[in-house]
C-alpha cells in the first residue's frame, strides 16, 4: 500500500516536470558528467539536458570562472555528440585555453553577434537544430520572454543552452531550469606547493527547478570536478580574513 | 554551301597581350624572359628593344649591356592559349565555330556568316579593325580550306587577303613550303632541291613526293587545296548559372518577389543538380521600371543545391530590396559554383549530426550576421598568444597540429592588453599588486615568468614576461610586463587574460 503510493507520488512528479517542460530523466550521461556530488541536487541526480540553464557573473573574473565551469560541463556534453556553438558580443574568448577542459577547440563554433537581438536570434535558431550538444549565449540583458523563446526552442530539439549574463541588469524572472553563481575561489596544489594551483570555484546553484539548491567548492583535477578538501577552505577563508 | 575560313595571325601575340594587360608597358622598353640553363633568355623583345638590335634568344645580361631601362618581365608559358582562348570567345560574335589555333593564331569556320558584315573582304576587314583596337596586330585571310588560309595568314604578302572559292590553288604556288606547317627536316630537304615555292612540286605525282618526304607532304598539300578535311576543335563557350523572370505586370510586393525568387531558385537548383554542382554564391538583382538595379547576394559555407534552404538565406535579405514603382525583370545568377561534395561526414563523425544541416545553420548564422562572424579555430604553432590559434578555412579542416597543454592558458583574452599599475621588486619577482581600472588587486600567489618572445621574422615587438597571478579573492590573471628592465623608463605592465 505505502509503496504504491510512493510510486503514484513520483509518477505525479514526472508529469509536474514533464509539464513545465522537462524532459523526463533519461540518463544519456551516465558517468559522463564529470559533476560529482553536485549531481543529487538535480532531480533525480540527472543534469538537465535539454533545457537552458543561467550563469551570472557580476566581473571579468567571475565571468572567466563560469567559462570554464561551463567548458567542464561541455567535455561531458560533448563527448560523442555534436559540436558546440558558443555565441558572444566579443571575440574575447581564446580557445587554446578551452583544451585544458578536455575540450577540443577545433569542435566549437564561434559566432560574434554585437546587438543583443542578434545574440538572442542566433541562439533561438542554433538551440531550434537537434544535434548540437549545446550552444553558449553571453546575453547581459536575458528578458523573460526571450528565456521562454529559448525554453521553448530546446524543449523540441533537446540542445542545451547556457546563458551568461555577466552584470545582469534584472537578474530576477527568467524561465530558465536553473540559475547558477560561480565565484573564482584560492585556487588548490595538493600538499600545499607555493605557485598558482588547479583552478577552484564556490559554485552556487541558487534556483532549479525540481531540484534542491546548494552551494559546493569545486577543483577542476583530473578532467573532473572534485570537492575540496576541507583543510584548503580553512586556508582560503584565513587569507580572506587577513584582508579584510 | 561550300565551306568558307578564316585564319587570323597574331604575330606579336604576347607582346602585344601584355600591353594590353599592363599599358605602362606601351612607352618602355621591355622584354620578356625565362630561365633556360641556369641563365634568363629572352623569349620575346619589344619592337623599341628590336631596333636596339635586341633578339629573341639573346641572354638578358647581354641585352642589359646594350640599352639602358630595359624592363624585364616573366614570360608565362601558359599566356598564348590564354589570350587565345579569351579572344576566341570574344570572336564568338562573328561566327558560333571558333577554334583555338596555337601558338599564334584562331581559326573561324565562316560559312554562312560574312554577307551579315556586306560580303567576305568587309567582314575580315570589320574583325581586323576590332582587333586593331584592342591594339593586336594581325593578319587575315580567308580561304575554302583550312590549311589555304593558314598559310595565306602567315605566308601571303597582305594583311588581309579573300581567296575566292576554288582558287586556293593559284593563292598557294607561290608560297614556300613551309605555309604548309612541314617538318623541319621535311622543309630543309625541299629547300636543298630547289623546289622553293609550292609551285614547284605541286604537280608531281602524290607516289613521287611520299616516297620521297612521307605521308605527311601529301596530305598536308590535299588538306589546302580543300580535297581532305580537317577537323577543328571548337571552343564551347561557358554558359553562366543565370536564370531571368520577366514580370508581365511591375512587382512591388514582398509576396510578388518572394514568388518569383522561388521559381528561379528552382530552375537554377534543378540545373545544378543536373550537373553535380552547389553554389558558394548568389545574387538576385531586381531590375527597377525607373532602370533602377536593387540587388541582394548570399553566400554558403557548402555547396548548395537545395531551393528551400536557399530561399532562407534569401528571406533574411529580402527586405533591402525597394521595390520603389515596381519590378520588372529579376536576374539570378550564381557566380560562384563548385562540384557538390557527396559525403561530408569528415569532421563531425560521431555526432549524429550530418554536415549538410550544419553548413546550413551557419550559412543562416552569416546571412543574418555578416561575413567573418562565425569562425573556428586550429592550432597554430606559435608560442605568442595571438599567433597560437588561427581561423579554420574550411569546416572540414582538421588541426594539424595538437592543441598546446603543456602550459596554462587563460580562457579569455583581452584583444589589446590592457596597461596595469604595478608594484613589483625588480628584477624577476612577480608584482605585489596591481591596479586595473581603479580597483586594487593585492597578489597572494604567482607563477612566472614565462618568457615569450615576439617572433622576429613575423613582427618586432619586444618580448613579453607573463606571469599567472591569483588576487585575495582568488580571481586569477595573465599579466605581462614588456621588455627588459631599463632603468631609464618606468616598466610597462600590462593585464592580458583571465584565467577559470
Amino acid at each position: 500500500m505505502l509503496t504504491e503510493r510512493e510510486n503514484i507520488i513520483a509518477q505525479l512528479r514526472q508529469d509536474i516536470l514533464r509539464m513545465q517542460g522537462q524532459r523526463p530523466a533519461t540518463d544519456r550521461l551516465a558517468g559522463k558528467l564529470p559533476l560529482g556530488s553536485v549531481l543529487d541536487a538535480f532531480p533525480h541526480s540527472v543534469f538537465p539536458t535539454g533545457a537552458i540553464h543561467e550563469y551570472i557573473s557580476a566581473t571579468p573574473a567571475a565571468m572567466a570562472a563560469t567559462t570554464g565551469f561551463i567548458t567542464g560541463i561541455l567535455s561531458g556534453l560533448m563527448r560523442n555528440s555534436g559540436p558546440c556553438i558558443w555565441i558572444s558580443p566579443d571575440p574575447v574568448l581564446f580557445p587554446p585555453g578551452f583544451s585544458a577542459f578536455d575540450v577540443k577547440p577545433d569542435r566549437i563554433l564561434f559566432v560574434q553577434a554585437r546587438k543583443e537581438r542578434d545574440i538572442c536570434w542566433a541562439m533561438e535558431t542554433c538551440l531550434q537544430m537537434d544535434g548540437l550538444s549545446a550552444v553558449v549565449g553571453e546575453l547581459p540583458g536575458l528578458g523573460f520572454t526571450a528565456s521562454r523563446r529559448l525554453q521553448l526552442a530546446v524543449e523540441k530539439s533537446g540542445v542545451t543552452g547556457f546563458v551568461l549574463r555577466p552584470k545582469p541588469r534584472n537578474p530576477h524572472h527568467t524561465a530558465c531550469v536553473s540559475r547558477w553563481q560561480v565565484k573564482p575561489m584560492t585556487s588548490y596544489y595538493p600538499d600545499d606547493f607555493p605557485g598558482v594551483g588547479v583552478p577552484c570555484w564556490q559554485v552556487e546553484l541558487l534556483k532549479i527547478r525540481g531540484g534542491r539548491p546548494g552551494a559546493w567548492r569545486l577543483a577542476w583535477m583530473n578532467g573532473s570536478f572534485q570537492p575540496l578538501p576541507d583543510t584548503h577552505a580553512v586556508t582560503a577563508s584565513s587569507i580572506l580574513r587577513k584582508i579584510g | 554551301m561550300a565551306k568558307r575560313y578564316v585564319s587570323i595571325w597574331f604575330p606579336l601575340l604576347v607582346l602585344e597581350g601584355m600591353i594590353r594587360r599592363q599599358p605602362r608597358l606601351k612607352d618602355i622598353l621591355f622584354v620578356l624572359a625565362a630561365p633556360d640553363h641556369g641563365r634568363m633568355r629572352i623569349t620575346a623583345a619589344c619592337a623599341e628593344a628590336q631596333k636596339q638590335g635586341i633578339q629573341a634568344g639573346m641572354a638578358v645580361a647581354d641585352a642589359r649591356a646594350l640599352t639602358a631601362g630595359l624592363q624585364v618581365l616573366d614570360d608565362e608559358p601558359e599566356l598564348p592559349l590564354k589570350l587565345l582562348t579569351g579572344l576566341g570567345h570574344w570572336c564568338i560574335r562573328y561566327t558560333p565555330a571558333v577554334a583555338v589555333d596555337p601558338p599564334d593564331g584562331l581559326l573561324l569556320d565562316a560559312t554562312g556568316c560574312a554577307h551579315l558584315w556586306g560580303g567576305e573582304a568587309k567582314y575580315i576587314e570589320a574583325i581586323q579593325r576590332r582587333l586593331q583596337a584592342f591594339g593586336y596586330t594581325t593578319c587575315i585571310a580567308m580561304a575554302g580550306a583550312i590549311r589555304a588560309a593558314w598559310a595565306i595568314a602567315r605566308y601571303g604578302r597582305k594583311p588581309l587577303m579573300v581567296v575566292p572559292p576554288g582558287k586556293e590553288r593559284q593563292a598557294i604556288v607561290s608560297l614556300p613550303p613551309a605555309a604548309l606547317r612541314l617538318e623541319a627536316s621535311v622543309t630543309e630537304r625541299l629547300q636543298k632541291l630547289g623546289l622553293y615555292t609550292i609551285g614547284h612540286f605541286i604537280d608531281m605525282q602524290p607516289s613521287v613526293l611520299r616516297r620521297r618526304f612521307g605521308e605527311c607532304l601529301t596530305e598536308r598539300m590535299d588538306q589546302a587545296l580543300g580535297r581532305k578535311n580537317e577537323p577543328l576543335i571548337l571552343l564551347q563557350p561557358v554558359e553562366p548559372f543565370r536564370e531571368y523572370l520577366p514580370c508581365l505586370e511591375p512587382v512591388v510586393t514582398r509576396a510578388g518577389i518572394e514568388i518569383a525568387l522561388q521559381r528561379l531558385l528552382d530552375a537554377l537548383c534543378k540545373r545544378l543538380v543536373k550537373e553535380g554542382k552547389g553554389l558558394r554564391k548568389a545574387m538576385l538583382k531586381a531590375w527597377r521600371v525607373d532602370d533602377d538595379v536593387q540587388q541582394i547576394e548570399i553566400g554558403t559555407h557548402l555547396p548548395s543545391c537545395r531551393p528551400d534552404h536557399l530561399f532562407k538565406l534569401f528571406e533574411l535579405k529580402i527586405d533591402r530590396i525597394e521595390p520603389a514603382l515596381g519590378i520588372e525583370l529579376f536576374i539570378l545568377e550564381a557566380p560562384k559554383v563548385e562540384r557538390a561534395r557527396p559525403s561530408q561526414e569528415a569532421l563531425w563523425h560521431y555526432s549524429g549530426l550530418d554536415d549538410k544541416r550544419l553548413a546550413e545553420l551557419l550559412d543562416r548564422l552569416t546571412g543574418k550576421l555578416g561575413k567573418g562572424m562565425v569562425r573556428r579555430y586550429l592550432p597554430d604553432e606559435h608560442y605568442w598568444p595571438e599567433r597560437s590559434y588561427k581561423e579554420a578555412r574550411a569546416l572540414t579542416e582538421q588541426p594539424a597540429t595538437e592543441w598546446q597543454e603543456d602550459r596554462p592558458r587563460p580562457v579569455r583574452l583581452l584583444r589589446i592588453p590592457e596597461p596595469v599599475e604595478v608594484a613589483a621588486p625588480i628584477p624577476d619577482y612577480p608584482p605585489m599588486h596591481f591596479r586595473y581600472k581603479g580597483q586594487l588587486h593585492t597578489i597572494k600567489k604567482a607563477d612566472g615568468p614565462e618568457r615569450i618572445e615576439a617572433e622576429w621574422w613575423i613582427a618586432e615587438e619586444e618580448h613579453r614576461d607573463y606571469y599567472i597571478v591569483e588576487d585575495e579573492t582568488g580571481a586569477r590573471y595573465w599579466i605581462f610586463r614588456l621588455g627588459h628592465y631599463d632603468g631609464s623608463r618606468p616598466h610597462r605592465w600590462y593585464l592580458h587574460g583571465f584565467f577559470p
